[in-house]
């Protein structure tokens, strides 16, 4: 257990890492699916079946990062589990409504009596919004250091509105390779209009984290971290703008490039997300508790670790083969 | 007592939760089965009604799953929000048995559950199959994964405390504690029993409604087959797990016995009136002797009594009696109920076949389609309620257990809860009344019956 020196130090970093790892990859994934969600009241009614067609067979695979990444943070850092989810007690229990309305949307409104389905489809909607929001909510608490005040209340509100908007946008470039014909191209237009959103909410977020935290204003603004961080703001603004070029060209002939916007789109989320990683690390409650401070007693971790380290891979490979088996362009949902 | 005590509210807002939740595994964990059972028989006899009988009951496996995971998620956050002690002082131990459950079995149908739903013709059909079995063996591996945890919190042992904190000692005694194998294998039954009665009711009902297709034929038998030969199991299993019981959690079978005095020849009681503030019974109704049977097999075997586990000081230390009196005679008689049912259909159905089965049989199999759910919550009470006032026998209470939220925000929540779960039972119920509406229109007596879909090649 000593093989990598002291297990105190690299047992909590690692969790730190892979539960990093699954919020990231939770939110790329399932970020697409609530954003399907969001996208509803644009679409017309075939659009709408097409829509849940091009995530039926993945949500919930997708929705279980969600699961893992919590578990993790109840596991690796029990301590900060409580810390957490007891000051977020009013968006989470929002949130797990809002999982719970979206997640049965889905079923419903495809064995529901036919006049159920649209009241099922504004369900489906509002569980959407209301996680995605929410979520957004977290997350501008959680820079906030956790604190509720009315500065950091309407901070939060403004990463509500952000998180939504960026969920769509990557809802939209998910349709640009998922749909044909006009679909498709509203998609493109729902997603040119999503870019805007999102740099702005990036932008606003950068500059508003530094303000909050002299910690964070060091770790950004000392030499010679500065030159460490800039391929992150640098990068964003390159690929928003090369998003915005090229979805000026969409849908190109023969199909060309229709997976390129969702690439791009999840290198952005990925940006976004090494920012925040960078800012808060190494705490885990802002300001509070470290990862090592808060983490679980190593053999609690280390028989966890062992279990991860074989089963990952495993989840991974048996994820890519569903997404293999469901590629190409969306159909309708059937069971036969 | 407040009305807005956050204890209280809290274990209400569990308690609502859990069950809400645990109705829906209940089902999916044995249908997965019977859906294979479905495809197997399919292959064997090329007989196209077990494929519609697959096709109808897939879409109700698709429903329950989706209800199971939504409020699956709910439970995983209720710990943080609303029991931070739990996590604090054995997450050590519930950590990984939690982290075990999502690495091995949810990834592992959520992944697999969509080619089973929706991949039939993009698939070969031993393809199919095997993702059929294996969202059956997640949904099983994550039964085994949480009631290890919950055994655990019943019995636990393997580990030991330091500073006020659970430490984990020995990984194999966590997992197998000793009354784990016990309640496993009562739950898995519970859950197969579940699926019986509600694959006899249904297809009960349909039969009622005047469907004469091969397939519901077919699920009637199936329904009434598997519930008479798992019953008798069950109730042989309950009894053994009751005798474990009695070994590790006397105060718990004493309330379930409404047992107020240590002493042999107890009787078994049927009826009772528990009295806390007397603490005596009213109104009892017993046959002697029977209770000491049971529990000891000797007629003058001791069986222990409630007012054991009173301290000095006299602090009550054994769980609230009435409450599990009468969650476990619910159960019982439940159990009971079923196995008059299925057997009395079984032996019907071998003497005059299906379309000789007497109408008040099917009457009394429709209401009986939900007596898995009642059973398998009366009995969730009994153990759980049995277990208070300890959350983890004899290591933490619940009291201790419970954060500090504030108890108006605990009863903000606890109402939207309530009331989503209330639309959502009745939409659910809505739902595959309207599925079975649906199949038996089209499954009438003369109704042609449309090639079957062909899986991939
Ligand atoms: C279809 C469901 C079902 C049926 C018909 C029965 N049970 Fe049960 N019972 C359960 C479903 C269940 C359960 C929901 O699965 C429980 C809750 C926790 C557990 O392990 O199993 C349970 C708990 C439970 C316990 C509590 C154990 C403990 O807390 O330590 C006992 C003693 C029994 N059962 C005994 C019986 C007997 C003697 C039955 C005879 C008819 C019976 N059960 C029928
Ligand atoms: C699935 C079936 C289950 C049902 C129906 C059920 C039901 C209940 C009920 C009714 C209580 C309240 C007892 C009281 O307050 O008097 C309770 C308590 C509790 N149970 Fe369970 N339980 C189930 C499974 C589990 C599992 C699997 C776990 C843990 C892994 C668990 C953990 C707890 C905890 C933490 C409490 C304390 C909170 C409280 O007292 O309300 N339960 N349960
Ligand atoms: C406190 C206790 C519990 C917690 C925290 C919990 C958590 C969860 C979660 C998060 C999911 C969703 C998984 C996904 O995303 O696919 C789930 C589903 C499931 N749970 Fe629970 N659960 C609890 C109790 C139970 C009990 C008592 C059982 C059965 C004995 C059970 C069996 C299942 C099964 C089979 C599923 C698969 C989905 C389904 O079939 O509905 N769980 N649970």
């Amino acid at each position: 257990m000593n093989m990598f020196g002291d297990p105190a130090i690299w047992l909590p970093l690692a969790f730190a890492g892979l539960m990093g790892l699954s919020i990231l990859i939770y939110v790329v994934l399932d970020g697409f699916d609530l954003g399907v969600g969001l996208l509803f009241p644009f679409a017309t009614e075939a659009e709408k079946d097409r829509m849940v067609g091009s995530i039926g067979p993945f949500w919930d695979a997708n929705e279980t990062w969600l699961v893992l990444a919590v578990g993790l943070l109840l596991v690796a850092f029990p301590q900060a589990h409580g810390a957490i989810l007891g000051t977020l007690y009013l968006p989470v229990a929002v949130m797990l409504i809002g999982l719970i309305l979206r997640g049965v949307a889905f079923e419903f409104r495809a064995k529901a009596p036919a006049p159920r389905k649209v009241m099922w489809n504004h369900a489906f909607f509002a569980g959407s919004f209301l996680t995605a929001f929410s979520q957004g909510v977290m997350l501008g608490l959680y820079i906030m250091g956790l604190q509720i005040t009315a500065a950091t209340l309407a901070f939060s509100v403004l990463t509500g509105v952000f998180l939504t908007v960026a969920y769509s946008f990557i809802a939209a470039v998910w349709l640009i390779g998922k749909a044909e014909g006009d679909l498709q191209r509203k998609a493109v237009g729902w997603a040119r209009g999503g870019l805007w959103g999102a740099g702005l909410g990036m932008a606003a977020v950068s500059a508003a984290s530094p303000m909050v935290s002299a910690r964070i204003w060091d770790k950004w603004f000392n030499w010679p971290e500065v030159i460490l961080l800039a391929p992150l703001p640098l990068g964003s603004v390159a690929l928003v703008i090369g998003l915005w070029r090229l979805l000026g060209r969409l849908p190109a002939p023969q199909d060309r490039w229709c997976w390129l916007p969702f690439t791009g789109a999840v290198g952005l989320f990925v940006l976004a997300f090494g920012g925040l990683a960078y800012s808060f690390y190494p705490y885990v409650v802002p300001e509070r508790l470290t990862v090592f401070e808060a983490a679980a007693a190593p053999e609690s971790l280390f028989i966890i670790l062992i279990g991860a380290l074989v089963v990952l891979p495993v989840i991974i490979a048996y994820s890519v083969l569903a997404y293999t088996v469901f590629r190409g362009k969306a159909t309708d949902l059937r069971y036969d | 007592m407040d009305v807005l005590d956050p204890l209280v509210l809290s274990r209400i807002q569990f308690a609502a939760n859990i069950s809400f939740h645990i109705l829906f595994p209940t089902i999916t964990i044995a249908l997965g089965w019977v859906l294979v059972f479905f495809k197997f028989r399919f292959a064997a006899t090329g007989d196209a009604a077990w494929m519609r009988a697959y096709f109808f009951w897939v879409k109700v496996f698709a429903l329950s799953f989706a209800m199971g995971v939504v409020s699956g998620i709910t439970m995983s956050f209720q710990f943080g929000t609303n029991w931070p002690g739990f996590m604090n002082t054995v997450g050590n131990i519930a950590g990984p048995l939690l982290a075990y459950e999502v690495l091995t079995a949810f990834f592992l149908e959520a992944a697999f559950v969509g080619i089973m739903l929706f991949g039939y013709s993009r698939v070969p059909g031993w393809a199919h199959t095997g993702a059929t079995v294996i969202v059956a063996l997640g949904t099983t591996v994550s039964a085994f994964w949480i009631i290890a945890l919950n055994s655990w919190m019943h019995t636990p042992q393997g580990f030991e405390m330091r500073d006020g904190v659970a430490h984990a000692t020995d990984w194999a005694a966590i997992v197998f504690n000793p009354s784990m194998p016990y309640r496993l294998a009562h739950m898995l039954l519970a859950s197969g029993l579940t699926v019986a009665f509600l694959l006899l009711g249904l297809s009960a009902l349909r039969r009622l409604w005047g469907d004469r297709s091969d397939e519901v034929r077919r699920t009637l038998v199936t329904g009434a087959v598997l519930g008479a030969s798992l019953i008798p199991v069950q109730i042989f299993m309950g009894d053994m797990h009751g005798l474990n019981t009695l070994e590790h959690q006397p105060a718990k079978v004493a309330a379930m016995e409404g047992n107020w005095e240590t002493g042999p020849n107890t009787p078994l009681l049927l009826f009772a009136l528990p009295d806390e503030a007397a603490r005596e019974n009213r109104l009892e109704l017993a046959i002697p002797n029977l209770a000491s049977i049971i529990l000891t097999h000797h007629a003058d075997g001791v069986v222990p009594g409630l007012n054991d586990f009173v301290a000095e000081d006299g602090t009550v230390l054994h769980p609230p009696v009435g409450k599990v009196f009468w969650s476990f005679r619910v159960m019982v008689g439940t159990g009971l109920g079923m196995l008059a049912l299925s057997w009395a259909t079984v032996l019907l159905l071998r003497r005059r076949g299906v379309d000789g089965l007497p109408t008040p049989v099917l009457l009394a199999a429709v209401p009986m389609a939900l007596s898995g759910w009642v059973a398998t919550l009366a009995g969730w009470y009994t153990t759980e309620i049995g277990r208070q006032p300890w959350l983890v026998q004899g290591v933490l209470t619940t009291e201790a257990a419970v954060g500090d939220v504030a108890g108006g925000m605990v009863a903000g929540t606890l109402i939207a809860y309530l009331a989503v779960y209330a639309a959502l039972m009745l939409a659910y119920v809505g739902a595959v009344l309207h599925l079975a509406r649906k199949a038996s229109a089209q499954g009438g007596p003369s109704a042609p019956q449309g090639p079957l879909p062909l899986p991939a090649e």
